[in-house]
């Protein structure tokens, strides 16, 4: 576990960060709270594609609606390190919740905390960094999704509302959400530049819930798509200008990407302890199987890619604390953090053998649960663009 | 060099493309969300001529080559990996007797796979022994002329549709290893033989994987397969005839993950043009139909060997495990080159991964071919 971990940030060199005594505490709260209430549960959750409301409530009680939001906001008033190592240890016991956890704090909290006025704060942050109430964030489409800048949704103005129609689809807690914070086309000429952002009541008429999604993984955690038909909304919900919300998108996403690395590090390290713990007791050729060498090295480089996982996803939350432009960290981090899941996940399957392709364990379904971390908040090719793009700038 | 297909070849792999198009890709999605035992496929595949394709003239078969046999199989795992491997299991379950069993034990048991639409298991793993077959526990006991079998066999395809079981059992102890390990034919209806649990599996969820236990099963020597204490040798050369088959599934996975994304790649469009049009999603499908040529080749030359009668342990393990690791490797980025909807029911690509990743686990793992590779090359001379 990583208590001092020294490296360097891009204006101060080989600076030491330590975990506080706080995120220290909230980072072990979070682990005893997965190892009881997840991880015995997470396996039925899945099997039975059931959200687990009760447990989401829980979680919230420990002030993980809102990690990084300030208390005065109803949030925990801590930081976005310490953000990162609770999802990590949430997702450890059941990557549904942890994502339930993150859109909550990165997609819808922090848009709002970062772009609303105080009087949408009071009634558009206060109950949802305190957990009474859960946010979704709605910027994908069928027809846009890596491409966030193919928006379609539209609203217009009429007088003092706003008049929405359009499709969100893979919307993450869109079937248990109360409100959501919506992108849409204020002008279609402009593209990026024409899009808006709004707080939206998810019991607003005209908001359509359809079908819930049927995934390959990441199954107690609910999403769908939402149609908009003649939706009004009030000017006063807008969240920023109009033309903003591109803006906006953006760099909610470079803080979701914090939490989907985190969430990827869980998912591997639950893997790699259940390998692990595995390879000790499962012998073959008279020995445990932790004593073969083809074993032994898969799990120690099953264990380097999680740690440097955590590393650029710490450095990547660090830069967020100190106010510094991060897309480029947390498109490394989410990037090398998602690989490296899947590939601890597939090795973790395979230590396993015939018991890890079976559904009475828990590995097969951080191996489905693993994929999705490559693909949602910006498929890893979406994070080589954004890496690239800063590169050669 | 000669890469081209008989005549009869290209007739069997048009009636196995056929087929799969028609009568399998309409139900693979329904047969694998409701883990739904193919039987009726079977069935009807089975009177078109495309189970047990290695079973020789002489009891009522097709008596094909590995090579026939490949070339048909990718077809069918085109279309669906869970039927690919049922369709295998029986073939699986025929090579002992093939391999070591008496005419008379041929005229029987492969006889009466080709006289109706039946199945048949191969029994090998345990609960404790699945890579390390020589770790097995079920016990043979000789009392007079009788075998008494009992154990518990675990990961058997087919298992609860079996008609009759090759199933392996040691004579002596377990320090023996692979010494006493000795190979019988046994008819699902005798006395202690019942089928336990049935797998709930991550993919090739149409396939049933059961438990098969046996206790007390009294046998004689007519179910005898080989020699006493020759199982282990049967196992290893039913394995070495049965890994190509895999790399088969292999390229039915690829084959299909590739066309399904080429079409996709030419239709999804971002940042302005078809995605196709993009490096980056470019190479990805270079790398797939990379794999899946390698594979195809390393498969064909492991299946030729085999009917030159130059059959090579090492040959087949290259094929299964460079094969299987490229389905994994080739599936996962089928589903990558679909992005979110790549993750959801409504396309085939998620099922292809799930599908894949057992091709590294069964029939020997990834690891355990590379074990066989090692030793092979360790022990050549010169």
């Amino acid at each position: 576990m990583i208590d001092a971990v020294p490296f360097s940030l891009p204006e101060t060199r080989n600076m030491e960060i330590e975990l506080s005594e706080e995120q220290r505490l909230l980072r072990d709260t979070c682990r005893e709270f997965a190892d009881r209430e997840l991880k015995p549960n997470a396996k039925r959750w899945d099997r039975e594609h059931q959200y687990p409301a009760e447990t989401v409530k829980k979680a919230f009680e420990l002030g993980l609606a809102g990690v990084a939001v300030p208390t005065e906001w109803g949030g925990a008033g801590m930081d976005n390190v310490a953000y990162a190592l609770a999802i990590e240890e949430i997702s450890r016991g059941c990557a549904s919740v942890g994502v339930t956890l993150s859109v909550n704090n990165s997609l819808y909290c922090d848009p709002v905390l970062k772009y609303g006025t105080d009087g949408q704060k009071e009634s558009w942050l206060k109950p949802f960094a305190s957990g009474e109430k859960l946010g979704c964030f709605g910027l994908t489409e069928p027809q846009a999704g890596s491409d966030a800048a193919e928006q379609r949704t539209t609203a217009v103005r009429r007088g003092d509302k706003y008049v929405i129609n359009g499709t969100k689809n893979w919307i993450t807690n869109g079937p248990v959400a109360d409100a959501i914070v919506l992108f849409t086309m204020t002008d279609l000429r402009k593209g990026t530049k024409g899009i808006t952002a709004f707080v939206v009541d998810t019991k607003t008429p005209g908001f359509l819930l359809q079908k819930t999604d049927e995934k390959l993984g990441i199954c107690a955690s609910p999403s769908c798509t939402i149609f908009f038909e003649n939706m009004e909304v009030p000017a006063a919900d807008r969240l920023g200008q109009e033309g903003e919300g591109f803006k906006i998108a953006m760099s909610t996403l470079d803080g979701g990407r914090i939490g989907i690395a985190a969430q990827a590090i869980g998912i591997g390290m639950a893997a790699f302890e259940e390998a692990r713990e595995y390879a000790k007791v499962r012998k073959t050729f008279d020995v445990p199987i932790a004593q073969h060498q083809a074993i032994q090295f898969m799990l120690a480089d099953m264990i380097t890619e999680l740690e440097a996982a955590r590393l650029l996803t710490l450095r990547a939350a660090s830069l967020k604390d100190a106010g510094i432009r991060h897309s480029r960290e947390s498109s490394m981090a989410k990037l090398y953090a998602s690989e490296a899941a899947n590939r601890v996940a597939d090795k973790a399957v395979q230590i396993h053998g015939g018991m890890g392709y079976s559904k009475e364990l828990d590995v097969e379904r951080h191996f489905r649960d693993a994929r999705i971390t490559e693909i949602y908040e910006g498929t890893s090719e979406i994070q080589r663009l954004v890496i690239s793009n800063a590169l050669l700038k | 060099m000669d890469f081209s297909l008989t005549d009869e070849q290209q007739r069997l792999v048009e009636t196995a493309r056929k087929f799969t198009r028609e009568k399998i890709i309409p139900v693979a999605q329904k047969l694998d969300e409701h883990g739904t035992f193919p039987k009726e496929i079977c069935e009807q595949a089975w009177e078109i001529g495309l189970m047990n394709v290695e079973l020789p003239q002489e009891v009522g078969g097709l008596g094909l080559s590995t090579l026939d046999h490949v070339l048909m199989a990718e077809e069918v795992n085109y279309g669906c990996a869970g039927i690919g491997t049922t369709m295998f299991g029986n073939n699986l379950a025929a090579m002992p007797i093939m391999l070591a069993g008496t005419e008379e034990q041929k005229k029987k048991w492969l006889g009466m796979l080709t006289d109706a639409p039946v199945f048949a298991a191969y029994a090998c793993s345990e609960p404790d022994a699945g890579s390390d077959v020589a770790g097995m526990r079920t016990t043979v006991t000789k009392v007079g002329d009788e075998y008494v079998l009992t154990g518990q066999k675990r990961w058997i395809t087919n298992a609860r549709y079996a008609q009759w079981y090759t199933v392996f059992g040691r004579i002596g102890e377990p320090r023996d290893r692979h010494k006493g390990i000795t190979c019988f034919v046994v008819p699902r209806d005798a006395p202690g033989i019942s089928v336990g649990r049935k797998e709930d599996k991550l993919g090739q969820r149409a396939s049933d994987t059961s438990d098969v236990i046996l206790e007390e099963v009294k046998l004689t020597k007519a179910n005898l397969v080989g020699e006493e204490g020759q199982g282990f040798k049967v196992a290893m050369k039913t394995f070495d005839r049965s890994r190509p088959w895999i790399a088969a599934a292999a390229c039915g996975i690829m084959r299909r993950a590739l066309d399904e994304c080429r079409r996709y790649a030419l239709e999804r469009k971002a940042f302005g043009q078809a995605i196709a049009q993009f490096q980056a999603v470019q190479f990805m499908l270079a790398e797939m139909a990379m794999k899946y040529e390698a594979t195809r080749l390393l498969m064909l030359k492991a299946s030729w060997s085999i009917g030159q009668g130059k059959l090579d342990a090492i040959e087949s393990s290259y094929a299964k495990a460079f094969g299987a690791d490229s389905a994994m490797a080739v599936a996962t980025d089928a589903v990558q080159v679909f992005g979110g909807y790549g993750y959801t029911k409504e396309y085939p690509v998620e099922k292809l991964m799930r599908d894949a990743k057992l091709l590294q686990i069964y029939e020997g793992t990834s690891q355990i071919q590379r074990m066989v590779i090692a030793r092979n090359l360790l022990a050549q001379t010169g």
